[in-house]
């Protein structure tokens, strides 16, 4: 369970995120939406463990522990991912190169045996295939020339293979279209579970088609402004986030 | 009226002369070949130890940094070459040729391939083949560097390597520099490799263990037409205090195909020099190079690289990781003569910078003649990118081995992109090596 109390984090002095509470259960889709510049992709970040923000107040505990003072490799062992709403081309490491440093770094961090590699290769190539990607993209250095998504797939796949117990997605949508949509809403879905929690942080409501959320949180001014169901997404798409920059004000 | 000055003699010019003097009636070859030591020992005294003021030297000012000459090493003596044969044992595939301090040693070194003749620089020399001998006086292209002058005057010994015309030789050949001396001491040796036309064929030269304290180093090469040439020289095995000069002067025919690649790893002073003449038409010539550099370790690479013949095509790449308080530079020149239209050159240095204390020069020129060229030449310095950092963190990798990834991939992809998988594989084990060795020891040295 992910635990959000009274978070103020600021960058260079100016405030972005004041006093914002929020709450993700084990199993639980979270959506957050809201305007350009609320902070929705600070709080992905601060989550993460980005260092150029300044966490001025409050707590980030995931199953009771405090995240902020983890490094984020610690945060990620823990059960902590990030989908990049764009994801980081890496010249010359190749991918698989990487799935095996990534996975192996956690469960060593976890204390548990490292995979060997034909685990490791058959792991790979059962997440590749239902993402649709292709064995050659995995030969290639990591996201190097792969299309917008490409690179959305195979950080879902790396979410797949890491299993974290919370997922954060970042304007994921943003750059698909609408086959890459279904594919990378699929392979999330096929990711839902009672024990995984998952924050989706997106500005419409065309990606909540795809992966239904069982709660909607609008964001504004760097704090959660409402909470709904699902339905809050359908309300947005017809209202605007007007009343809500103005509310927050 | 005032009489030419005479720049004071620093200590190490001094015992250089004497060197020289004391050598000179035991070091190999005939008449020729003594006048020609005579000749370019005059050439390396009149004008001295190259310093800052002379511009090809300004970066890597040899009169301040090499206080004292050692000694020419001596002829390594039975017992340590039983020593070395033993340690030799399970080298790298390919046929091996030993230097052992500047020497050829032909009883630790494999026979010729099929369509190769290999001789010793010294039998070459008494030899007296007018032909060789003018290749390796090496007097029209690169001759006039003042250290390639000091290299031929007093060339110990070395290889020749004549590739027949149309030969395909599979296996690389692969020179192994080893030293056997205790004492600090200094190595000359000159090699030349003959690429007959149409042939093709890969040196590869490498270190076997430490190195004599000063080395001198020069190779000749000389690419018929359209032979295709891969040449890999990797040079790990210097001590902090060492000091190693090494040069290659290159020249090229028609429709050649010419690769060289250089990966400087370890060691006090060094200094690559390349000179690269485009002779005949249509040809594509690639130097690349990778300087790994710590504690207060000084590496230059300078390249002149000149294009006399029309369309060929120049690639110029050097990567550079400095880390404490090391000190990389990069001179490329390029010149383009009247008739060498269609050239295409480009040339890029790109250094990763780990550490305040580091510094990196940069001295990018082009001079061009003809007017139907494109040429270029770029240069970055800078850290490893933050994002990237963060991403692979994200993922579960320590800030350390995220580190040791990204530079991994910035030092290694260079050798991907241009070298046969074992070779490459060879050389990005010894990157790796030198990465998991950074920060793992003290690397503070003081220079020569």
């Amino acid at each position: 369970m992910l635990e959000i109390k009274n978070l103020t984090v600021s960058i260079d002095g100016r405030p972005i995120l004041d006093d914002l509470n929020l709450t993700v259960r084990d199993g639980e889709v979270a959506a957050i939406m809201g305007p350009n510049g609320t902070g929705k992709s600070t709080l992905s970040y601060v989550i993460a463990g980005r260092k150029d923000y300044t966490v001025e107040a409050g707590e980030i505990l995931l199953d009771g522990v405090d995240l902020l003072g983890l490094e984020p490799d610690v945060r990620a062992a823990r059960g902590v991912f990030l989908a990049f709403q764009y994801p980081l081309e890496i010249p010359g490491v190749a991918t698989m190169t990487f799935l095996k440093a990534a996975l192996n770094a956690q469960r060593k961090q976890r204390g548990e045996e490292e995979l060997s590699t034909p685990e490791l290769m058959k792991r790979v190539k059962a997440g590749a295939e239902k993402l649709e990607i292709k064995p050659d993209m995995l030969k290639r250095a990591l996201n190097v020339g792969f299309s917008g998504g490409e690179k959305k797939r195979m950080d879902i796949l790396q979410m797949a293979l890491l299993e974290p117990t919370l997922a954060i997605l970042d304007e994921t949508d943003s750059g698909l279209d609408i086959d890459a949509l279904r594919v990378v809403a699929a392979g999330v879905n096929a990711l839902r579970s009672p024990k995984r929690s998952f924050l989706i942080i997106t500005h419409y409501q065309r990606l909540l088609d795809y992966i239904v959320p069982d709660t909607v949180h609008v964001m504004a001014k760097g704090r959660i402004a409402k909470t709904g169901g699902a339905d809050l997404a359908l309300e947005l798409e017809k209202s605007g986030y007007r009343d809500y920059v103005a509310d927050a004000a | 009226m005032s009489a030419p000055m005479t720049p004071p003699r620093t200590l190490a010019e001094a015992a250089l002369a004497e060197a020289f003097d004391a050598a000179l009636p035991g070091l190999p070859g005939g008449p020729d070949a003594r006048k020609l030591r005579e000749t370019s020992f005059s050439k390396f005294y009149d004008a001295g130890l190259p310093h800052r003021r002379i511009e090809a030297w300004h970066y890597t000012d040899l009169r301040a940094l090499m206080r004292t000459a050692a000694p020419l090493a001596e002829a390594p003596s039975a017992d340590s070459l039983a020593a070395l044969r033993e340690k030799l044992a399970a080298s790298a595939p390919g046929c091996r040729l030993v230097v052992v301090d500047g020497v050829f040693v032909a009883q630790l070194s494999d026979p010729a391939p099929e369509g190769v003749v290999i001789q010793s620089l010294a039998s070459v020399l008494a030899a007296g083949r007018p032909d060789l001998i003018a290749l390796l006086a090496a007097q029209e292209f690169g001759g006039a560097d003042t250290i390639v002058s000091l290299n031929a005057a007093l060339m110990q010994d070395g290889v020749v390597i004549e590739v027949a015309p149309g030969a395909v030789v599979a296996e690389p050949i692969r020179i192994i520099y080893a030293s056997t001396a205790c004492e600090p001491r200094a190595s000359y040796a000159r090699s030349a490799l003959i690429v007959g036309a149409g042939a093709s064929m890969r040196l590869i030269e490498e270190d076997f263990g430490a190195q004599a304290a000063q080395t001198n180093r020069c190779l000749i090469v000389s690419v018929g037409d359209e032979a295709a040439c891969d040449h890999i020289v990797s040079m790990t095995g210097m001590g902090r205090s060492s000091l190693r000069i090494e040069s290659m002067i290159v020249r090229l025919g028609a429709r050649v195909k010419f690769k060289s690649f250089g990966l400087i790893g370890d060691g006090g002073v060094v200094r690559r020099q390349i000179f690269m003449r485009f002779d005949g038409a249509d040809s594509e010539g690639t130097l690349s190079g990778v300087s790994l550099l710590r504690g207060r370790e000084h590496a230059d690479t300078t390249l002149l690289v000149e294009h006399a013949g029309t369309g060929c095509a120049g690639r110029e790449t050097f990567k550079y990781v400095l880390d404490e308080e090391a000190v990389g530079v990069f001179q490329g020149k390029i010149t383009v003569e009247k008739e060498a239209q269609k050239t295409d050159g480009r040339m890029m240095s790109k250094a990763l910078l780990l550490s305040d204390g580091v510094a990196m020069n940069n001295k990018p020129e082009l001079e061009i003649f003809a007017d139907d060229v494109a040429c270029g030449h770029g240069a970055t310095c800078g850290g490893l990118d933050e994002n990237q950092l963060f991403y692979l963190q994200t993922r579960g990798l320590p800030f350390a081995e995220a580190e040791a990834l990204l530079l991994e991939a910035f030092a290694a992809d260079l050798v991907d992109e241009l070298l046969d998988e074992a070779t490459g594989a060879e050389l990005r084990e010894k990157i790796v090596c030198w990465l998991s060795a950074r920060g793992a020891a003290p690397a503070a040295g003081d220079a020569p």
